[in-house]
């Protein structure tokens, strides 16, 4: 295995930064060559996937398809491979990943150590219930774990990588006559109705977008996507695009935000409208900028995303509210109601409600992210680790009660702490309590 | 009818990516290369994604006894049989330099051994009358340079080999190109300096089909080096023996 030495890395938010040695093995027998933590396609936005002044190992070229039963729907896979190109290949065979994240581009290595959620986590779960077997490189060990190894596994999904190498994963895709997405959109015109219309839903995709600018009575207006798989004549995806350059500050500046908002919202007509949309474009509608991140400019950006009980909703309103107040919000900003699935230690759901929104990197907004934090520990929310890059340990050791379970078993996996991360280290999380 | 690519040196990296396009589209696959675990797994993932079939045979450009059972494979094939082929190796000038009788496995397995393959392959497609083979050579084969002229010539001896079997087999429907790509971010190039104009697997296989529906004789990837290479082989001989590029 070569090291490319002191290539500059960053997560996606491109607010924190790190130089490592990295390498890319083509060949899976190469991963017992070293123990370093693994990384895929660095979509985690703040640290999980930098080890500054460290090695990584970058998995993205180890990305096949090892087996897949037609029958029932079982695949294994080396865990380079994305997100997207299983349901790309899966899709018009009958069969979807379970749950699929915002974008197309996380591995399904990072899927698991991150145990994300989808649109559809009221029902389905998260990604990591869905996993029937992970096999881990260990120091000096290569076992294949299962749900019924209680702990490790545990300690596996969600787990940040912290218990060894993820080479190989197997898991059960969802029956799904789709190739494209019946999608009906409505507006909400204020937060009671946008939560309201959340509860209500039936549907097995279920996401709303959020106005951060609005206020007063607008106040969390926005639109509620409801979806369904469906067979039916594709329509082309578009091609996608490229940001060329780092856009300039202003780029996201209020007006320019509260102006583009307002367009969007007002895109759908008040009666509400049902498209058809080709899958990837529902499930993954920012993967069709390449680099959008580069639109924060060269600072980079923040996302803030929680969740908090379903009986602290007025608590989220007043982050809202704070938000809207900051005028610091870009356009992205989401709203979802969560299930209670969950399949790790350290995984983020919770039943409740999770709002996401972006920040551009500026000392304003930093100190609004912390107040929202705070916020969030007072409703006894969680944080959720692929977003965050300016929590501290404490807060999140508060929010995670299992904490010191994982800790426990990441300690066993790798005694000597060479899969530690950035974001492990600035939130002292192998430190045992 | 289902057509059938044959592979050569089928755990590269690009060879992946051209592998995993044709199973998409339908077609049966003959992986070829010394790696079995690894050409397994591209086996697998070819399946997945909806080859017809998927055979592993064992190739080694230094071992020609292992090209006929590979061409015992096709007789039964119902479509046309093609053939993609990613092999060759670049030791280190230096190396080479240090040590000449590296020189003779360079050049089998970037020229020699392959041209072999085809040359007995050749018959059969011609017997069919139709098919592609797309050679893999270098833009290092424009011009032979400082850094690396022996795995250049090699390159050079296989891109003039292909452009006589395509005169050779055009008379037969049968279409070769040769494809010439510049700095591509594999494994082979991973660590190195940064390199000018480097493409991604992917992006070479994007330009070999689009290649080969065109019927184009010879394509650079990325494109630019088509003018890049122009401008090199325009450099005079007494000014280009000077430079070090």
């Amino acid at each position: 295995m070569r090291w490319n030495t002191d290539r500059p890395t960053t997560g996606w938010g491109r607010a924190l930064r790190a130089t490592s040695d990295v390498a890319r093995p083509e060949r899976a027998a190469q991963l017992d060559q070293a123990l370093a933590p693994a990384v895929g396609n660095r979509r985690s936005y703040g640290d999980a996937a930098l080890n500054d002044d460290g090695r990584v190992i970058d998995m993205t070229r180890l990305d096949r398809i090892l087996s897949f039963d037609r029958a029932t729907g079982e695949v294994e896979v080396e865990v380079g491979l994305t997100i997207g190109d299983l349901a790309r290949v899966m899709a018009p065979q009958g069969w979807l990943p379970p749950v699929m994240p915002g974008t197309g581009f996380a591995t399904i290595g990072g899927c698991i150590a991150m145990d994300v959620h989808g649109k559809n986590h009221h029902g389905a779960g998260s990604f990591g219930q869905h996993v029937t077997e992970i096999t881990l490189i260990q120091a000096s060990d290569r076992r294949r774990i299962t749900p019924a190894d209680t702990g490790i596994f545990a300690a596996t999904v969600g787990g940040l990588g912290q218990t060894g190498i993820i080479s190989r994963a197997r898991l059960r895709l969802m029956p799904a006559k789709a190739n494209i997405v019946t999608v009906t959109e409505r507006r909400a015109t204020g937060w009671d109705e946008h939560i309201a219309l959340l509860d209500a839903s039936q549907a097995t995709y279920c996401v709303g977008w959020i106005d951060a600018t609005a206020t007063g009575h607008s106040l969390g207006r926005g639109i509620l996507e409801e979806a369904e798989t469906a067979a039916g004549l594709v329509p082309a995806p578009k091609a996608s695009k490229k940001v060329p350059f780092d856009a300039p500050n202003f780029a996201l500046s209020a007006p320019i935000v509260r102006a583009f908002n307002a367009l969007y919202y007002r895109r759908v007509p008040e009666a509400g409208r049902t498209v058809v949309k080709p899958i990837q474009e529902f499930f993954f509608p920012l993967d069709r900028i390449h680099d959008w991140n580069r639109l924060y400019g060269k600072r980079g950006f923040h996302q803030f995303q929680c969740v908090v009980p379903v009986d602290q909703k007025d608590a989220l309103r007043e982050m809202l509210e704070a938000i809207t107040r900051s005028g610091l919000a870009s356009p992205l900003a989401v709203l979802k109601r969560m299930g209670p699935g969950r399949a790790g230690y350290m995984s983020f759901p919770m039943e409740g409600y999770t709002l996401a929104v972006d920040f551009p990197n500026r000392h304003a907004a930093v100190k609004l992210i912390e107040r929202l934090e705070q916020m969030t520990v007072a409703a006894k929310g969680r944080l959720y680790l692929a977003k965050d890059s300016l929590a501290t340990g404490d807060q999140i050791k508060a929010m995670y009660p299992d904490h010191a379970l994982w800790a426990d078993e990441a300690a066993k996996a790798d005694p000597t702490g060479a899969l530690q991360t950035d974001l492990t280290r600035r939130l002292d999380l192998r430190d045992m309590p | 009818m289902t057509d059938t690519w044959i592979i050569l040196g089928a755990t590269s990296a690009i060879a992946r990516a051209f592998a995993r396009t044709q199973a998409q589209s339908g077609c049966g696959l003959i992986l070829c290369g010394r790696d079995f675990t690894d050409m397994e797994a591209t086996a697998a993932d070819a399946r997945a994604r909806g080859a017809a079939f998927v055979e592993v045979a064992a190739f080694d450009a230094r071992q020609p006894e292992t090209f006929a059972p590979i061409l015992a494979l096709t007789p039964g094939l119902s479509g046309m049989v093609n053939c993609a082929v990613f092999v060759g190796s670049m030791p280190e000038q230096g190396e080479m330099d240090a040590d000449p009788a590296l020189i003779e496995g360079c050049v089998t397995d970037s020229y020699t051994g392959p041209a072999r393959f085809l040359t007995m392959l050749a018959p059969l497609m011609e017997q069919r009358g139709g098919g592609a083979i797309v050679g893999v050579g270098s833009v290092a084969g424009d011009r032979g340079r400082l850094g690396n002229y022996v795995y250049g010539s090699a390159k050079a001896g296989f891109a003039t080999y292909l452009s006589g079997l395509r005169n050779r087999l055009a008379r037969s429907g049968v279409h070769v190109m040769t494809v010439k790509p510049g700095p591509v971010d594999t494994a082979m190039t991973w660590g190195l300096p940064s390199m000018p104009f480097m493409t991604s697997p992917a992006g070479v296989v994007a330009d070999i089909l689009k290649g080969l529906k065109k019927q184009r004789n010879v394509i650079y990837t990325s494109g630019i080096w088509r003018i890049i290479m122009t401008v090199i082989r325009l450099v005079p001989e007494p000014i280009f023996k000077k430079m070090k590029i």
